[in-house]
């Protein structure tokens, strides 16, 4: 008896016998939940398979950018909730790490008075729940803004009042492709210059005005291109008929009240990354930078910016990941974004619950595995500069 | 001339140069503006006594609403004779984590005895005399602490396992392990949320009902057991290999030498990440919002559809707010102060 458990007792045996338990037993959970689910199914009458993605949807989207009609189908509407949860991401992504970079810089500033009201509006917003902003902004401020009859307007072509902000639209919006296509030219020309730049600092030890070039290039020729785009259209402009503005563009508070709350959320652990990148950078290099005689420009530019980014990059990318994740906090206000129209419309009009989780999930978890390989990616690029 | 100390200072880290001394004084100024109308909203000119909306004259904020509604605040629709077995819960919470700092050794017997004893005491029924409190009368401030608790007495321990389970030598049990701490970690906690009160219904035998609060916790607790593994991890990575080669030449097996020498270790490096996590999980409870579960936030964001109380929007929000941020904030400055004091006792 002894003799035949002897084997149990080698370390190798044991790790096979380990791995197949665990494996039986997984296989054994998930055997039992999916029997229970199509039993369950059955018995409530709930269709299963993919077709339902080819059926008019038949719910109205209030804010959509891409023509979508409640006619369309509901892999159209899908698709309207990815544009919008993209749509509501980036314009916070943008926000969010031009405030998060000021914060983190002014919270190192050498004034107290500034890098304390930087501290206190990084331990404000880090504190209090995102769910609590969106609320917040939609309920508290944006619910407080005048009625359409008293809108604020800026300059006539724009109105800001309780049901949103219109804009003045471009009828024809050919000059603005145009101009669109001409600004992706000249950044790929300025990258071009940049790099001959270098190489020729590189080779004669000439400067070249690369970053005078490069705000020519991509800002100012870009500008006039959308000026003259702009001066060559008609506009819509919205006007006040009845209770509300009609024309041009509306956007909806929903979309308001969650930008905001993103934007200033994610601000907050941005700066604390900035923060920690920038403190990363030993404070001998800044010394030999100032020892070697370089202006106060050049060593943020040259010396704590390069040192400061690879620190910085991987956190912030998962900040902004968090973000994207995060405007699914707009289902809470019912802007409509992939959660709200898909999890949310969609299952309840079809019933289809297993397959429209499952094509939310793997919506964001694509994402999230993509950005994900871009870290991995950047920091292995990353180790091999390094000495 | 003789340089009195604080002013000096005052000098350097204020009005070194005069660009220094121009960003002082408009930082002063937004601040004076900002700072001085909100302290008439919040104390001065805010309005402490009465009984009803018509009782708040003056311009400031109506602090008689939150007086009235405190009740729902704290407990939500649980019934208001049974509220003292809410505050019995609480007061043997409050015990039992100063009882366990005082002896650690009663750490596993308390978590094994008195988890079902809170929900017991919260629910009523199963034999007791007490009166059956549904989980849809919960609400308040009490169902966020539940929330937060209970799931994190389900992701910590979980947490920890799928730590170990990813650094663990057997390919399958770390493939596994991947598998649901990436799966978790990559999805928002509202569709979690969502998944959780749509599919345990169905997943579930036939007459087998899931309580929608159960649902949430479960649902909470699995995304945050992801994070809360990645932070464990954490430490597990900065302990040095030595540790466990020391152990195995001793001849521990596995789960001794990851009980008495390796987690211990680990989870004192852990414990500000996973801090975090559960601060995180804290702010998270608030989306159960979303499933019609009624926590401190949801209370709030029902009592301004009460039309005795129309306007209330700022009061509300005011008060639910300072509740998270104050909870929040005392968390992660008790994870930085014992930091410090870990440092100070490492001779770092």
């Amino acid at each position: 008896m002894r003799g035949a458990l002897r084997f149990l007792r080698d370390g190798k045996v044991r790790d096979v016998l380990w791995q197949v338990a665990a494996t039986i037993g997984m296989i054994a959970v998930v055997a039992f939940f999916v029997r229970n689910a199509s039993e369950n199914m059955v018995k409530a009458g709930i269709a299963s398979g993919f077709s339902f993605l080819w059926r008019d949807s038949g719910i109205e989207v209030p804010f959509n950018i891409t023509g979508y009609k409640p006619s369309d189908s509901i892999l159209g509407l899908l698709w309207t909730g990815i544009v919008n949860t993209l749509l509501v991401s980036i314009a916070a992504i943008v926000v969010a790490t031009a405030i998060g970079f000021s914060v983190g810089l002014l919270r190192l500033s050498r004034n107290w008075l500034l890098s304390t009201l930087a501290g206190f509006y990084i331990e404000f917003v880090r504190n209090i729940p995102l769910l609590f902003f969106v609320l917040f902004w939609y309920f508290g401020v944006l619910a407080a803004l005048p009625t359409p009859r008293d809108s604020m307007s800026f300059l006539d072509v724009a109105f800001l009042n309780r049901r949103g902000l219109s804009v003045a639209m471009p009828n024809d919006v050919t000059g603005f492709r145009i101009a669109l296509l001409a600004t992706l030219i000249l950044i790929a020309i300025q990258i071009v210059l940049a790099r001959w730049a270098k190489a020729r600092q590189a080779r004669t030890g000439q400067a070249f005005p690369t970053w005078t070039a490069g705000f020519v290039i991509c800002g100012l020729l870009p500008l006039l291109a959308f000026v003259a785009a702009g001066m060559t259209t008609s506009w819509d402009l919205p006007v006040l008929r009845g209770f509300n503005y009609r024309g041009g563009f509306v956007l909806v508070p929903e979309f308001v009240a969650l930008f905001a709350a993103l934007s200033t959320y994610t601000a907050g652990f941005i700066a604390e990354v900035v923060r920690g990148g920038i403190l990363s950078v030993r404070r001998g290099q800044i010394d030999a930078a100032r020892a070697l005689g370089l202006s106060p420009g050049r060593i943020i530019r040259l010396v704590m910016i390069p040192q400061a980014m690879p620190v910085i990059i991987p956190p912030i990318t998962s900040q902004y990941l968090n973000l994207v994740k995060n405007s699914s906090f707009g289902a809470a206000i019912a802007y409509p974004e992939v959660v709200a129209v898909f999890m949310g419309s969609a299952l309840v009009s079809t019933g289809q619950a297993i397959e429209i989780i499952a094509i939310t999930l793997a919506i964001y978890l694509v994402l999230s595995l993509a950005v994900s390989a871009f870290m991995n990616w950047y920091n292995s690029r990353h180790r091999l500069v390094t000495r | 001339m003789t340089k009195v100390p604080w002013v000096e200072t005052l000098r350097q880290r204020l009005f070194a140069t005069w660009w220094d001394t121009a960003i002082t004084l408009v930082c002063l100024y937004i601040v004076w503006r900002i700072s001085v109308p909100l302290f008439h909203w919040l104390l001065l000119d805010a309005n402490w006594s009465g009984t009803s909306r018509e009782d708040c004259k003056s311009p400031g904020a109506c602090w008689v609403f939150v007086r009235m509604r405190f009740g729902q605040f704290m407990y939500g629709q649980y019934p208001v004779p049974e509220r003292w077995r809410v505050d019995l819960v609480g007061i043997l919470l409050v015990m039992s984590v100063a009882a366990l700092s005082w002896r650690r050794s009663l750490v596993i017997p308390a978590l094994i005895v008195l988890p079902p004893l809170g929900v017991w005491l919260l629910h009523g029924g199963w034999g007791t005399g007490l009166r059956v409190v549904e989980t849809r009368e919960w609400g308040g401030l009490m169902l966020t602490l539940f929330l937060a608790i209970y799931a994190g007495l389900i992701a910590i321990p979980l947490g920890i396992l799928l730590a170990l389970g990813r650094r663990s030598r057997l390919p399958l049990i770390r493939f596994a392990s991947v598998v649901f701490i990436e799966f978790w970690r990559g999805v928002p906690i509202i569709t979690v949320i969502f998944l959780a009160s749509l599919l345990l219904p169905l997943i579930m035998p036939t007459g087998f009902d899931v309580d929608r609060l159960a649902r949430a916790v479960i649902g909470l607790a699995f995304v945050i057991a992801a994070y809360m593994a990645e932070a464990v991890r954490g430490g597990l990575q900065a302990l040095p290999e030595g540790q466990t080669e020391a152990a195995q030449a001793l001849g521990l097996g596995y789960w001794r030498i990851q009980r008495l020498i390796v987690l211990p270790q680990a989870l004192r490096i852990a414990l500000p990440a996973m801090t975090n996590e559960f601060i995180a999980l804290f702010k998270n409870t608030t989306l159960v919002l979303i499933v019609s579960i009624f926590d401190l936030l949801g209370i709030a964001q029902a009592a301004l559809a009460d039309p005795a109380w129309v306007g209330m929007n700022m009061e509300a929000y005011v008060f639910a707010g300072a509740i998270y941020w104050f909870a929040c904030f005392g968390l992660s400055q008790w994870s930085r102060l014992r930091e410090k004091r870990l440092q100070v006792a490492h001779g770092r």
